[in-house]
């Protein structure tokens, strides 16, 4: 043990210095942003809450070809289709259950139409399970909810594609 | 107020003494109550910016309600008493804990005379209750049966009794320089203390030392962090209070934090001066006696919060070896020095 050993165990030098910095944090700008009220800038390609969207007419993009189910690596969709009374394929049913869903994105990658997306929307909390397993019309109307921030997301995207 | 009550209410004498007592206690123990739940929002607040985060500041303005919407979470939760506990004992506990943590704030100076009881054995009063304090985290340990509970009443009797070991010795100093064991006396002893100028036991040379000593025993005494390893949530959950729900789940919290208040207090009564101001100087006289005390009362606590987001947790054999191979002895070796010192400057070298 040397003298400099004895000398700072016995003032507290090591807990002094410590202090010092943890006072200087004390008065620094906070790291974390006050969330309900402050929220981060995202990603044009984040990957949010799925949608369905939309032609500007009114007419749904999906086409029932069935390739987001194909792709989708946690088997969260489930479509059934049937033609149209005007000769067009449409789906009857098409549910995510969004506790399976991984969010991988490969869904809006496989879709030919840009009709399946994942929006800007992370805040979809529910109180039980059931809420989460989405349905056709729920899609629909995320879709009809969010077209302005998706629309710009895709055309922001668009020329890296 | 005896006499106020005596005279305004035509009260015979020992009545108007004991409604006078209550009112007495209803003025500490209430406000006391309104302070704790703010000194758990201050410390949340000091430490969340000392890790560079916001803390509560949702519930209110500045989140200052924070606290009181937290109590009332916990007391319409269900009180749960585990089917293998000692249901009398269980009880208790928490009760304990915070009487005692209550009844010592009978002997603290805010101001001169400012006292509920005033009794010359003060200082022995705070370590006798102090000392009880111990026996509601055993009785819980005990009385949950459950084993980390079991293990954190172990490690909080074994804690305690080292620590109040140096404590016991730091208090010996300064009653030996004080000459009396009551708390205002203490204080007064203190005026003027250094110099003819600084008020407070802390600025001499000789006491300095020991104030760190109490000021870092008081941590463990309240098992704070750096010693807080009778809650060391890494290894027995939440220690002895694991069982607990509800009231008295609350009632362990209130207690612990009434005192950890309690410690600040006696920090600035004894070793920086209580309720005087720091300079023995007219004009800051002009500032009434109890400002000065929460001053530095507030002053100890964000000292308290500043040590818990600074320093990790001790384990177990270095909190021994701390208690037992380092204060015991550095104290041991200070009574003695001050008790020469006393000798030699008061009686002179032969007495």
């Amino acid at each position: 043990m040397s003298l400099g050993y004895i000398i700072k165990s016995f003032t507290l030098w090591e807990f002094v210095k410590a202090h010092w910095l943890t006072l200087k944090y004390f008065f620094k700008a906070k790291a974390t942003i006050n969330y309900p009220f402050e929220k981060n800038p995202l990603s044009p390609r984040f990957r949010g809450e799925h949608a369905l969207r939309r032609y500007p007419n009114g007419e749904e993009r999906c086409i029932a070809c069935k390739l987001c189910e194909a792709v989708c690596p946690a088997q969260a969709i489930t479509i059934e289709s049937e033609p149209r009374d005007d000769g067009s394929r449409r789906t009857t049913r098409y549910d995510i259950d969004m506790t399976k869903c991984i969010f991988c994105g490969f869904c809006q990658e496989a879709c030919p139409v840009d009709a399946i997306v994942e929006g800007p929307n992370f805040e979809y909390s529910t109180e039980t399970r059931e809420e989460l397993i989405y349905d056709k019309a729920k899609l629909l109307s995320n879709g009809d909810r969010w077209e302005p921030a998706l629309a710009a997301n895709l055309a922001a995207d668009a020329p890296y594609r | 107020m005896t006499a106020f009550f005596e005279a305004r209410l035509g009260l015979p004498y020992e009545w108007a003494y004991f409604l006078s007592m209550i009112v007495g206690i209803l003025v500490i123990a209430l406000p006391l109550m309104l302070a704790v739940a703010m000194i758990i929002y201050a410390d949340r607040k000091i430490w969340a910016a000392m890790a560079l985060r916001r803390g509560p500041n949702v519930v209110g303005p500045f989140g200052l309600l924070q606290s009181f919407a937290d109590g009332a979470k916990v007391f319409l939760q269900e009180t749960i008493i585990p089917s293998a506990a000692n249901k009398g004992l269980f009880l208790i506990a928490p009760i304990l804990t915070f009487t005692v943590a209550l009844i010592v704030w009978a002997v603290i100076p805010f101001a001169p005379g400012v006292v509920l009881a005033d009794i010359n054995v003060g200082l022995l009063y705070i370590l006798a209750a102090s000392s009880i304090g111990v026996y509601g985290v055993i009785i819980a340990g005990w009385a949950s049966n459950s084993k980390y509970p079991f293990y954190s009443a172990l490690r909080a009797a074994a804690q305690m009794v080292s620590y109040e070991v140096s404590i016991g010795f730091v208090l010996i100093s300064i009653v030996l320089w004080t000459g009396s064991f009551n708390m205002s006396a203490i204080v007064e002893t203190q005026r003027a203390h250094v110099f003819g100028l600084l008020n407070g036991f802390g600025f001499n040379p000789l006491l300095f030392p020991m104030a760190v000593i109490f000021l870092i025993s008081a941590m463990a005494e309240t098992a704070r962090a750096p010693f807080d390893l009778t809650e060391a949530e890494s290894e027995l959950v939440a220690g002895y209070q694991t069982e607990y729900s509800s009231m008295a789940f609350a009632l362990y919290w209130l207690g612990e934090y009434a005192n950890v208040i309690l410690m600040c207090g006696l920090n600035a009564i004894l070793f920086w001066g209580g309720w005087l101001p720091p300079i023995d100087w007219a004009p800051l006289y002009m500032v009434p006696g109890i400002v000065w005390f929460f001053a530095k009362l507030m002053f100890f606590f964000f000292v308290f919060s500043w040590v818990k987001a600074t320093v990790p947790r001790y384990r177990y054999d270095q909190l021994m070896r701390l208690g037992w191979k380092i204060f015991l002895p550095v104290s041991l070796f200070w009574v003695f020095l001050v008790s020469g010192w006393l000798e030699v400057t008061r009686y002179g070298v032969l007495g």
